[in-house]
């Protein structure tokens, strides 16, 4: 185990570079001068050089990319031109919106999931197993950006149960969560019930069906701890959906997180905040998909000795 | 059966993209102020925009942006990811390690996050999206034809033409390329409803298509701000990105049947 960890921790050391590297080059992507498209056409010539400066852009590539890299190990990630404050601040204040509405997702698509995917592999073939199907193929074909408005005109407008946008309690969470687990939802319905159908062929499955064990109890206590390993890598797989998917919720909900500050940030030209909000969301998906791989290790040990 | 529908729902969508702008009575740009934000009617089935624009009509070319910006990503993506992955396959050794950690890196971004970055440097255009869309797209199938290459130059024809001393591009041309193309076909297929979705999330989130020329994308965001009055804005247009992206969904699947029996049993 201790090698398989090593292994995958070394693997990961050049994508987090080659990551933070593409990141660092995006401000010198910008056409013509990145100072003055964060300025805009009014800025005397005096502000831009000051900001060229502020922002080391008349330094060598090379000694730009070093100090780069330097700040990053320091966990430094540059000043936000809007806010005039650390970028690390900026995101470490709307951290937990973005961590609470993820988990809130995924706890949602589980909820949603594991029953559909059960009732689907217990009646395979019969009319429930195809409603539950169809619901989460509706699901998979919906585009967050659609469904949210749509929730939100039904049960905010309409009905008047939840409140539109914003945040404050528990009740501001409900639609964007659902909105953002809907699809996480769907293709964990269709994993699980796959997955347990593979399973339930098993012979072990098959013997405690022999023992006099209904098929429900065969999979309760059988089958689904089995089938939940792919689930797991699905729920890992997908949290970068989840993850890039917080930025257009959280625009269509107002919710105050790292994707609308990434946003808000593009829109003002805050290029240093949009660059440490790129690299965070990415860093924190490479990182989630080393934990799943390390999880999938420890569940499954045939995968460690490979 | 039902896999076929999305061969129909797409073939609808591209002939209502190509011929109805014609066929709907209305200019998409053309604005009655007195009717802003009304309701479906007879005369304007999908209703009214908040500047009194046709909202059938704009659907009908922002169809056109949709299939536009999903054709040319999905081509120039197949192109460039068969290149690098024939390349990449065929070749192996420091090579294929080179191109391998290249894609790697770029598979560590989640992908539209990628796209949001580069159109937010470069700035919102429908060319920058393609662009921003591409980079991320190819790599899917650099890797499906690596894998796919890898198999094809271990197979004894290929070692055959190899030992009589066919060149290099002649085998890549001939034999590699021809037995990656069912898995491309099939993975562009797919690919159309991935652009299509992310044109419309980067117009959704005002990276994309600019206004006033009418996207999914843009006119789902403008419906946004009138989602009491007039939710016939946010209704019809993600209908349709809805249908489209099923329908391309569906055809792949139909595609994959088609090209590989197996799969289906």
């Amino acid at each position: 185990m201790r090698r398989f960890l090593l292994r995958r921790l070394l693997l990961t050391i050049p994508v987090l570079v080659g990551v933070a590297t593409l990141v660092f080059s995006l401000i010198h992507l910008v056409p013509g001068d990145p100072a003055q498209a964060m300025l805009g056409e009014s800025a005397s010539g005096a502000e831009i050089s000051d900001l060229r400066a502020r922002l080391g852009l008349n330094e060598p590539l090379l000694t730009q990319y070093g100090r780069y890299l330097r700040g990053l190990a320091h966990g430094d990630l540059g000043r936000s031109f809007r806010y005039n404050t650390p970028v690390e601040r900026e995101i470490a204040q709307r951290l937990s919106n973005t961590a609470i509405l993820a988990a809130a997702a995924m706890a949602v698509a589980l909820v949603v999931a594991l029953p559909l995917g059960i009732l689907g592999a217990l009646f395979r073939g019969r009319a429930i197993d195809q409603a539950a199907m169809t619901v989460s193929l509706a699901g998979i074909s919906m585009p967050n950006f659609w469904l949210g408005p749509l929730l939100a005109i039904v049960f905010a407008v309409k009905l008047g149960w939840l409140p539109v946008s914003g945040t404050g309690s528990w009740l501001n969470l409900v639609l964007p969560a659902a909105t953002l687990g809907a699809a996480l939802a769907a293709i964990l319905a269709r994993m699980t019930r796959a997955s347990l159908i593979d399973e339930l062929r098993e012979l072990y499955v098959l013997a405690a069906k022999a023992r006099g064990l209904s098929e429900f109890r065969a999979v309760m206590a059988h089958a689904l701890r089995n089938s939940l390993i792919p689930v797991v890598t699905i729920v890992g797989l997908q949290f970068g959906s989840v993850l890039t998917g917080t930025i257009i919720t959280e625009t269509i909900f107002a919710w105050p997180g790292v994707g609308r500050l990434l946003i808000q940030a593009i829109s003002f030209r805050d290029y240093p905040l949009v660059q440490g909000c790129i690299l965070f969301i990415a860093v924190t998906y490479v990182v989630m998909n080393l934990l799943v791989d390390l999880l999938y290790g420890w569940l499954d040990p045939r995968i460690r000795y490979e | 059966m039902i896999k076929r529908l999305g061969i129909v729902i797409v073939g609808v969508t591209v002939a209502a993209a190509i011929v109805g702008p014609w066929i709907v009575p209305y200019d998409p740009a053309a604005q009655q102020l007195s009717l802003r934000l009304a309701g479906p009617s007879w005369q304007h089935p999908f209703g009214l925009d908040e500047l009194g624009r046709d909202v059938l009509a704009r659907l009908l070319v922002g169809a056109r942006i949709s299939l536009l910006v999903g054709i040319s990503v999905v081509s120039i993506s197949a192109v460039v990811g068969s290149v690098v992955g024939v390349i990449a396959g065929y070749a192996g050794g420091w090579v294929d390690a080179l191109l391998g950690r290249l894609m790697d890196i770029l598979l560590a971004f989640p992908g539209i996050l990628l796209a949001i970055a580069l159109v937010a440097v470069l700035g919102p255009s429908l060319s920058h999206v393609v662009l921003a869309l591409v980079t991320i797209g190819w790599v899917s199938y650099a890797r499906l034809v690596r894998g796919q290459a890898l198999k094809v130059r271990e197979l004894d024809y290929v070692q055959a033409a190899r030992a009589l001393g066919a060149p290099v591009v002649r085998i890549l041309k001939l034999h590699v390329i021809p037995a990656t193309l069912s898995a491309t076909i099939v993975q562009a297929t797919l690919g159309m409803a991935g652009a299509i979705i992310a044109e419309a999330s980067l117009s959704f989130l005002g990276l994309g298509v600019q206004p006033p020329t009418p996207s999914w994308g843009t006119m789902l965001d403008a419906g946004r701000s009138h989602l009491i009055d007039a939710p016939h804005l946010t209704l019809f247009p993600g209908l349709a990105i809805a249908l489209l992206v099923l329908g391309f969904n569906f055809a792949g699947d139909a595609l994959r049947d088609t090209f590989d029996p197996r799969h289906t049993l």
